[in-house]
């Protein structure tokens, strides 16, 4: 799976750092997303999956 | 004449843990349709799960309150909203720049550094609790006191104030309050920051209140960062106090699940959380909006300048997005439910709020097994009344 994040969109809600700690993070400074691994392992698919179903500001995008 | 074949909004509730049964059948028969208002207006309603993460991530939906066509909650909201704007108002890209200054403060890992402090509020709060004698009532003696002490440390006011700020938010979030009431408590609070915060600018501490007077000084007035401060406080108040109230009055009409929840599971904590705030879903009042050009929801036009609720009970009920809606079931997939809203102006404290909650149900239900309620649940008063649901007390004993 393939993920890209949109700074700008993103609000800082802070749903995906906590389904997938290790594929998300967020800015120190504005709490804005950080992409960490933008080709994580499929054993967090779901995760990842459910992350970009749930982001508010529909900052995450995901390909197969 | 008012046209009594549009609905009557809000409606009432039959039971006090379930949305008003007429709003599921408006969302099987009619899930965008009209509504009347306390001023006549007929906004639309929206009451099922995928139209309104439609609308609510729509940017063709305004929040701005000073927009001809917003539906407003009530004459004081209005007369209190148009008066203190703050970024729930706001459309981007002016919305964005105020909340990024505050979105640090709550990101994930801040909040969870946080969680050993709301733990040792949350068990002092009960120590003092079981040294005294019951029935107490769980909301001023717990409830209230655990995010009201977490709110003024993050913010920086001093707790000693909370029966005033706390007679304030209760004021301004009454739907009994008249327009006049609701502006004064509003203003009495706000005048109170406005001193905190001048205060804060000479001496800043380590709080988030001294953070934005320093980092703001040239971009945002007193008169601004107090408004943003009342709307923190006031968020943080009124919302996980009600959680916790309802949601321990909910959990001990489930006795069976509450037995399973006090083993300590921290997965089933988690989302037992999710699924409470769900089925509780306390912001009761819908979010609303106002269509800024013509757009199409499940096949209905909304017209630009007209009004749409969305009532995110109803959509946290929707059968298609949760099989079973009306059963409460603490293992249940609950993530993606719409009760801190939904879009750009989704709840900026969640992460906080879910916290607090986890603390909470996780500790006082292990600590004090035998809770229970001291009356009859038909004693208990509900907040019919307030912009937020919950229960006026709790009389508890153990």
């Amino acid at each position: 799976m393939k993920v890209s994040v949109d700074q700008e969109k993103c609000i800082g809600s802070g749903q995906c750092v906590m389904l997938a700690a290790a594929v998300f993070d967020q800015r120190d400074e504005d709490g804005i997303v950080v992409l960490r691994d933008a080709n994580p392992p499929s054993d967090l698919d779901d995760d990842v999956s459910e992350a970009a179903q749930v982001c508010p500001g529909l900052a995450i995008s995901v390909e197969d | 004449m008012p046209d009594t074949r549009v609905p009557a909004y809000p409606m009432k509730r039959d039971c006090p843990f379930d949305p008003p049964p007429e709003l599921g059948r408006i969302r099987a028969e009619d899930p965008v349709t009209r509504v009347r208002l306390w001023d006549g207006s007929r906004p639309w309603l929206i009451t099922g799960y995928d139209d309104q993460r439609a609308v609510l991530r729509d940017r063709r939906f305004s929040a701005d309150v000073r927009r001809p066509g917003y539906p407003h909650v009530t004459a004081g909201s209005r007369a209190r909203r148009r008066r203190s704007r703050t970024f729930i108002s706001m459309d981007e890209p002016e919305h964005g720049r105020y909340r990024r200054m505050l979105t640090s403060t709550f990101m994930i890992k801040r909040v969870e550094a946080l969680r050993p402090r709301i733990q040792g509020i949350v068990d002092e709060l009960i120590d003092t609790m079981l040294a005294g004698t019951p029935p107490v009532d769980l909301v001023s003696a717990f409830a209230l006191p655990v995010p009201s002490l977490v709110i003024c440390e993050l913010l920086g006011v001093p707790y000693a104030d909370h029966d005033f700020f706390q007679r304030c938010s209760r004021a301004m979030v009454s739907s009994r309050s008249t327009p006049e009431e609701a502006v004064t408590a509003g203003d009495e609070l706000k005048e109170y920051l406005i001193r905190l915060l001048d205060r804060k600018a000479d001496e800043p501490a380590d709080d988030l209140l001294s953070r934005l007077v320093v980092e703001q000084a040239e971009t945002m007035t007193r008169s601004e960062l107090a408004d943003m401060g009342m709307l923190l406080l006031v968020a943080g108040h009124e919302t996980t106090a009600n959680m916790i109230a309802l949601g321990t009055l909910t959990l001990l009409q489930h006795p069976d699940q509450l037995a399973e929840l006090r083993e300590g599971d921290p997965v089933l904590i988690k989302s037992a959380v999710e699924e409470l705030l769900r089925y509780l879903n306390i912001v009761h009042s819908g979010r609303r909006r106002v269509a800024t050009e013509d757009v199409e929801v499940g096949g209905r036009l909304i017209r630009a300048g007209e009004g749409v609720i969305v009532a995110t009970d109803a959509g946290n009920r929707d059968e298609k997005a949760f099989p079973d809606p009306d059963v409460l079931d603490l293992h249940r997939e609950a993530r993606h439910h719409v009760a801190f809203g939904y879009g750009v102006h989704q709840c900026l404290g969640q992460p906080l709020a879910r916290v607090e909650l986890q603390v909470v149900y996780g500790t006082l239900y292990r600590r004090v097994p035998t809770l229970r309620l001291a009356v009859p649940l038909e004693e208990i008063r509900f907040k019919h009344d307030m912009l937020v649901y919950g229960v006026h007390e709790l009389p508890v004993s153990w």
